[in-house]
């Protein structure tokens, strides 16, 4: 075992569920519960903000199977990575303002309660609750899996009693404290990402001999891996520009991402938060990306994608040094489990329970259901990674794709098109999940594109078409 | 349930719409600067590439310089074309 490298990563983590615990406290005296627990009494500041949109969104997949996959790949997946920068301002442009104040007047605590308050409709919400629980249980199956990874790769334990130990400290962590606490700790963990990143990559250019010396490594190696078309010369221009649907603009439809867009404080934490956000989500994919192209001639010949950072860093930084760094993908993925985790179960509670079972529970019975059922879906979600696929950021690709398809339209068409109706919402979703898992099964990478775009095309025109033929039949005004 | 429209949520989204808009451009503008330097630069045959940084060209103008250019056009439009606007029904002036 590493202690030199364990003991900083361990302190580390402490560091940061202290002080979301700590942070926690004031969800117990917030007048309302689930507005505490759940979205934080919508008092975000600009940093935290950016930090929380920054570190939920910069996953598993950006982490160590991004990475992984530029390390294969070379350049060309780096430049696909760039599509991310687009997250950083788009979807708090675009849900924007509107979104903040409706959901304000809707009382929406949850995208789901937006969706329901928008369309009024009992199809919607029990559409849009299953395909939460259903493809965020994959979406947290691959955090979990890559958790696991990181602390299987620098301890030596065995996978399973690495997946224990992260699973125990991430329920811990979720089921006391909160949207708050998880918002805060985001905060943390997203300023050591970024200065994770950034040591990392000077490190590996450093360990590499510089940056034209690597370069020239990996072209003498294979030239295609300095060019924008991958290893194989398989990323084409259309396969690539997809994916600023799948990781870029689509970004906005992800509940967990969306629930972010209602829980700021004021218009002037969201302008810090667009420009911030920017800042740091460039500066983490970008030097992310880079290393791990950089890492090829550093560290040849490395099989599993995920444990490319793990290595890399104890290869090229003194043991303390990367256990602090390691910290930063280990923060990462805790923090987006710890966001997914909770929206599951707000999912169960909010939208599923206090909607069509027990709409009068008490405040302390919620209370304890929450922290209940949270704790349930973490064991499940524990079974499910016990035997985990090589590639996590499939996995987790196909749980945000599916999502996308199914609440873009709903969501975007909901806010600032009149005329659509829950008939379009239901049509949208329907064609947008059906489409999508269909395409994945059958007909993957439709016109050389990712699976993704064909279903948001469609479930647009699903949206308009079905809104526009029930016109007569109902009609809310925003 | 639903409130009426009051001449203040007509102000806030007029301002919401337009800013939703300028999203949209930001974007269409990154997506081109990504796009054109990437694939224009990047199809000639690797031997013929030029360097800047160490970096081969296409990746240094689409991935390096045109996150900085999209980190200065945000916050040029954040600083001077966003609004700010009062979120909650009730308190416009402690928000303004």
């Amino acid at each position: 075992m590493n202690w030199e490298a364990l003991i900083p990563f361990i302190g580390v983590v402490v560091f940061v569920f202290i002080i979301g615990i700590w942070s926690s406290r004031k969800v117990h005296t917030s007048k309302n519960f689930l507005e505490g627990y759940f979205l934080g009494d919508r008092s975000l500041g600009g940093f935290i903000l950016a930090m929380t949109m920054t570190a939920t969104y910069g996953s598993a997949s950006s982490f160590l199977g991004g990475p992984g996959v530029a390390y294969t790949e070379g350049l060309g997946w780096v430049l696909l990575a760039m599509s991310q920068v687009v997250t950083g301002y788009f979807v708090l442009m675009v849900l924007g303002k509107k979104f903040a104040i409706v959901s304000r007047k809707y009382k929406a605590i949850t995208m789901v309660d937006f969706l329901k308050s928008r369309y009024r409709s009992t199809s919607v919400v029990l559409i849009a609750s299953a395909s939460i629980i259903i493809f965020l249980f994959f979406a947290m199956a691959a955090q979990w899996i890559g958790g696991a990874r990181l602390i299987e790769s620098l301890t030596g334990m065995s996978y399973v009693s690495a997946l224990f130990i992260f699973a125990l400290s991430v329920l811990v962590y979720v089921a006391v404290g909160g949207f708050r606490a998880v918002a805060v700790t985001d905060a943390i963990q997203g300023s050591i990402m970024f200065i994770g990143t950034l040591i990392l990559l000077i490190a590996t250019i450093i360990a590499g001999g510089g940056i034209s010396n690597i370069i020239a490594d990996l072209t003498a190696e294979n030239p295609n891996l300095i060019t924008p078309y991958g290893a194989e010369g398989t990323l084409t221009p259309a396969y690539v520009s997809s994916f600023w649907i799948l990781v870029g603009v689509g970004v906005i439809a992800l509940p967990q991402i969306a629930v972010r867009a209602m829980s700021y404080r004021n218009t002037r934490s969201m302008h810090r938060a667009i420009i911030l956000g920017t800042i740091v989500v460039g500066f983490i994919m970008l030097n992310m990306h880079l290393i791990g192209v950089f890492a090829r001639p550093i560290i040849p010949g490395i099989e599993v994608g995920d444990t490319v950072m793990p290595l890399l860093a104890l290869e090229v930084l003194p043991p303390w040094v990367a256990g602090f760094v390691l910290a930063a993908p280990m923060a990462a993925i805790m923090s987006t489990v710890d966001s997914l985790l909770l929206l599951v179960s707000s999912t169960v509670i909010k939208d599923v329970y206090l909607n069509y079972i027990k709409p009068k529970a008490s405040n302390q019975h919620v209370q304890r259901l929450s922290i209940t059922v949270t704790a349930i879906l973490g064991a499940i979600v524990f079974v499910m990674a016990l035997d985990p696929p090589d590639f996590i950021i499939w996995l987790n690709l196909l749980a945000f794709g599916g999502l996308e398809a199914a609440f873009i339209w709903p969501i975007v068409m909901g806010l600032y098109w009149k005329k659509g109706n829950k008939y379009g919402a239901i049509a949208s979703m329907i064609v947008g999940i059906g489409l999508y898992v269909a395409s994945n099964e059958f007909f993957p990478e439709p016109f050389g594109m990712h699976s993704i775009v064909l279903p948001v095309v469609c479930s647009f025109f699903a949206y308009v078409i079905a809104s526009l033929a029930t016109q007569k039949t109902e009609n809310y005004p925003v | 349930m639903k409130k009426q429209h009051t001449p203040i949520d007509d102000y806030r989204y007029k301002i919401a719409n337009k800013e939703a808009w300028i999203g949209v451009g930001l974007v269409l503008i990154n997506f081109i600067w990504w796009y054109g330097f990437a694939y224009g630069m990047g199809q000639k045959d690797p031997a013929e590439y030029t360097f800047i940084l160490g970096l081969p060209a296409w990746f240094f103008y689409s991935c390096v310089v045109g996150l900085v250019v999209m980190i200065v056009l945000v916050t040029v439009v954040v600083k001077f074309f966003f609004v700010d606007v009062p979120l909650d029904d009730n308190d416009e002036v402690e928000e303004r």
